[in-house]
């Protein structure tokens, strides 16, 4: 069972490395398109695959979060990951795409332009 | 819409978009008088009488971008469908409380889905604002509170840290499972 104490645990670790994760590269930004039209095209399973895979490799520069509708509805599940001022928008995502970006992008660098717009442009 | 859970991410949203710092949740069910209840109440801007009425109008939006806002209207539609009700009470100013009835038995009822995950969703996405999750199902109850959980947590943790999160969905799989389970 899930408890009250186990939070506690949790926050004495992370107050014990508070030190060490300072100042470790910008924060990037996932924004996964959650109004009506991403969640009726599947937006859901992908913004939990970037939760959870984010938890799972303990990727505590990002920041995970949901953003409204974006206006290009067809290309839904929009996802578009800011770094800084650079933003990258992928098109059309599921949550195998997700893991993808997360391994790729988020934790290797390399973007995965097959799922861009750029290259999902009709 | 395939789950009422979606729904909810949907609808939650507009409490967002209107800078709520409070949104609670309470889903309801009572297999006896087949009545499922989804109350969704927030402190955000709220809304005038003028658009409350319209709210419920897919061709209405706050939005500029488009001319149409479904979200609200489908939730409407689904309750309605199966015989349920739906409310909007609002004041401007001081925040919003819908309310959607359903009867579960009814052919055209989309089922509840995953709502701990929609809930986990919402409060990782959104770790500046706090929740409150209330699930009662035939006189068995939890909930999660984000205030408490921050009051553990202190200052320095915020609720979308990894292992939080992890904590979140964990907690609310196992309830879910405990109430579901003692059907």
């Amino acid at each position: 069972m899930k408890s009250l104490a186990e939070l506690q645990a949790i926050r004495d670790k992370a107050r014990a490395q508070v030190g060490l994760r300072s100042e470790s590269g910008a924060s990037v930004r996932v924004q996964v398109g959650m109004a009506t039209c991403g969640i009726a095209a599947g937006a859901r399973p992908v913004l939990n695959a970037f939760v959870e895979e984010v938890a799972k490799r303990n990727l505590h520069d990002i920041m995970v979060t949901q953003t409204g509708c974006i206006g290009i509805c067809q290309y839904e599940p929009v996802v578009e990951v800011i770094e800084g001022d650079k933003k990258t928008t992928y098109v059309k995502m599921t949550a195998e795409k997700a893991v993808r970006v997360v391994n790729d992008h988020l934790v290797n660098g390399n973007v995965v332009t097959e799922y861009t717009i750029g290259a999902n442009v009709q | 819409m395939r789950e009422l859970a979606l729904n909810v991410m949907d609808v939650a949203q507009n409490s967002i978009s209107a800078g709520a710092s409070l949104i609670q949740l309470t889903v309801e069910e009572d297999s006896r008088a087949d009545r499922l209840s989804i109350t969704l109440e927030d402190n955000g801007c709220g809304m005038t009488e003028e658009q409350v009425k319209s709210v419920v109008d897919p061709f209405y939006t706050t939005r500029t971008t488009r001319k149409v806002g479904l979200g609200v209207p489908l939730f409407k539609m689904e309750a309605e469908m199966t015989g349920g009700s739906f409310a909007i009470r609002s004041q401007k100013g001081k925040g919003t409380v819908l309310t959607a009835v359903f009867v579960p038995s009814h052919v055209d009822m989309i089922p509840l889905g995953d709502i701990g995950g929609t809930v986990h969703l919402l409060i990782t996405c959104n770790p500046e604002r706090d929740f409150v999750f209330r699930r009662r199902r035939d006189g068995a109850e939890f909930a999660l509170d984000t205030r408490e959980l921050r009051q553990v947590l202190g200052e320095s943790v915020p609720l979308n840290a990894p292992e939080v999160s992890q904590w979140i969905q964990g907690f609310l799989e196992e309830q879910t499972a405990l109430l579901e389970g003692g059907n």
